[in-house]
């Protein structure tokens, strides 16, 4: 059972009570008429699909309904940090800092 | 290499079955190959075996960054069907039930194919209707399916409970009965051996790091834990780690990494025919010849290469069987395991060329490959050796992504795999 800090509720709570909605900071086309055939591929179906560390949005649906967003290992599960939808991607130095 | 037959069996049974020689060598890396295919799960000692009876290609090696058979192919619950709604699918795995027939034979190593028949429940109208649909489609691409009243299905599978007042009652299923099982072990061990004897090197515990390509942009070989192995061409075949490999050779894929989790209980006396599926209660369940269920059901909801899972996904599972057939509520599970299955987006797998000159992929397999094991193996090969794909496999390509013409069994099989 993944434990997974909410950041809205600030409160650790089981996995049960979330819903898993994908890789994060993927931006939507700012104009999207401007995308051909292979930009539209890329955006809607290629994922990074990290083995390691992974960037990906989270939301509490049994909870405040709010999605944000988390760095999890994909190889150990773990949770490095999770963090308000709209703030900016942490970087390699802070994640490597909250890895210790 | 030793024949299995009844003598052999006799013969060594007579100095109590300590001389059995061993099934295949261990191979050390050569130089370079003329084809290499990474992950030596069902798929790709399959594709090692066509290429080398099929298509006289003999100096290929399978490299295995762990033990051969030891990703998911050793981790599936073993059913075998090909009941897809499109024509494509219907193809592709009918294909492989084609060659599940007489793979035994053909190996001279017992799979244990057993077709027991494939039982999809259905619980309600829609499931009804869907059912129905699926049966009219498989009976026009020539796949055997048909429909049973609850009477019926309950006279091929005694334990189902057909009582309106069940908490999902059964108004039909729809039955395979070419669908069944196979023990999935033997058939990475038969495909490694008839491969083997073939010519073919089986590289074991020895991760393949990256792919290196040449200037003008073809395959040259791999960097592995072992060293640089050269390749005129290179099939992909790794499952859940396949988009870590190909992204190597600079190629993106559209696949995400989920763990699929399964269990056993401990082995009982035989009490259950068949395979059942329940799409809307969302499990399946079949038991095995040593006497254990096996069970199984969705994906967990989060990417992962953990080979785990999480328990709130085993609960659900088993809530749902207990639910179907309540007689095993107090079976006792023995162990479960998680393997990592790589998923498109439409559900169904990408087998064919890439970009890059001399690499081919067989993946996007999803929950569901286990079953595909000797049509993919064989339309792979085809696609190694002649650098065209096989009709079968034709329409699974990666440019189906850009272009559109996606094969959406993700609607059509429901969850079930």
């Amino acid at each position: 059972m993944l434990l997974i800090h909410c950041p809205y509720c600030d409160e650790t709570l089981p996995e049960a009570e979330f819903v898993y909605a994908g890789e994060a900071h993927i931006a939507r086309p700012e104009d999207p008429s401007t995308y051909d055939d292979e930009a539209w591929r890329d955006f809607l179906f290629i994922r990074t699909n990290a083995r390691g560390r992974h960037f990906e949005r989270w939301r509490h649906t049994h909870g405040c309904g709010r999605f944000f967003n988390a760095v999890r290992d994909t190889v150990s599960d773990r949770f490095l940090l999770t963090y308000r939808a709209g703030e900016p991607r942490p970087s390699d130095a802070e994640l490597e800092e909250l890895a210790k | 290499m030793t024949r299995f037959s009844a003598l052999s069996l006799l013969k060594n049974a007579l100095s109590g079955h300590k001389n059995w020689p061993e099934q295949w060598p261990e191979a050390q890396p050569k130089k370079s190959y003329d084809v290499i295919i990474i992950g030596a799960g069902g798929h790709g000692l399959g594709a090692a075996y066509y290429l080398a009876k099929e298509h006289g290609i003999t100096n290929v090696a399978v490299i295995e960054k762990g033990w051969l058979g030891g990703g998911n192919t050793g981790r599936n619950t073993t059913i075998i069907r090909s009941n897809y709604l499109y024509d494509e699918s219907a193809r592709l795995y009918d294909h492989a039930v084609d060659l599940w027939d007489g793979l035994s034979q053909e190996l001279n190593y017992n799979v244990m194919f057993s077709q027991r028949g494939v039982m999809m429940l259905a619980h309600n109208v829609h499931d009804v209707q869907s059912s129905q649909r699926h049966i009219h489609s498989n009976r026009l691409n020539g796949v055997d399916n048909q429909w049973l009243t609850p009477e019926e299905a309950k006279e091929f599978c005694p334990p189902l409970n057909i009582s309106p007042n069940a908490r999902y009652p059964v108004l039909g299923a729809a039955l395979q009965k070419r669908a069944g099982t196979a023990r999935h072990d033997a058939v990475a061990w038969g495909y490694a051996r008839a491969a083997s004897k073939l010519g073919v090197d089986i590289i074991q515990n020895c991760p393949v790091t990256s792919i290196r390509r040449g200037a003008n942009g073809a395959v040259e070989g791999v960097e592995t834990a072992k060293g640089f192995i050269g390749a005129k061409k290179i099939a992909v075949s790794a499952a859940g780690n396949t988009s870590v490999v190909m992204e190597s050779a600079g190629v993106r894929l559209p696949l995400e990494s989920y763990p699929l989790q399964a269990l056993v209980s401990e082995p009982v006396k035989p009490v259950f025919p068949c395979v059942v599926m329940s799409n809307t209660v969302h499990a399946y369940i079949s038991q095995s010849d040593k006497g254990e269920l096996v069970i199984g059901s969705g994906t967990d909801q989060y990417t992962s290469y953990s080979q785990r899972g999480g328990l709130p996904l085993i609960e659900h599972t088993v809530a749902a069987i207990c639910e179907i057939f309540p007689m095993f509520n107090r079976m006792r599970m023995l162990r479960k395991w998680g393997g990592i299955v790589d998923v498109t987006p439409d559900r169904s797998a990408i087998l064919g060329k890439t970009p890059v000159p001399g690499l081919y992929v067989n993946c996007g397999w999803g929950t569901g490959g286990f079953k595909a094991t000797p049509g993919a193996a064989h339309v792979l090969a085809w696609t190694v050796a002649k650098d065209e794909p096989h009709p079968i496999n034709a329409p699974f390509t990666l440019e189906r992504f850009r272009t559109g013409r996606l094969i959406d069994e993700a609607a059509a099989a429901a969850v079930a795999h």
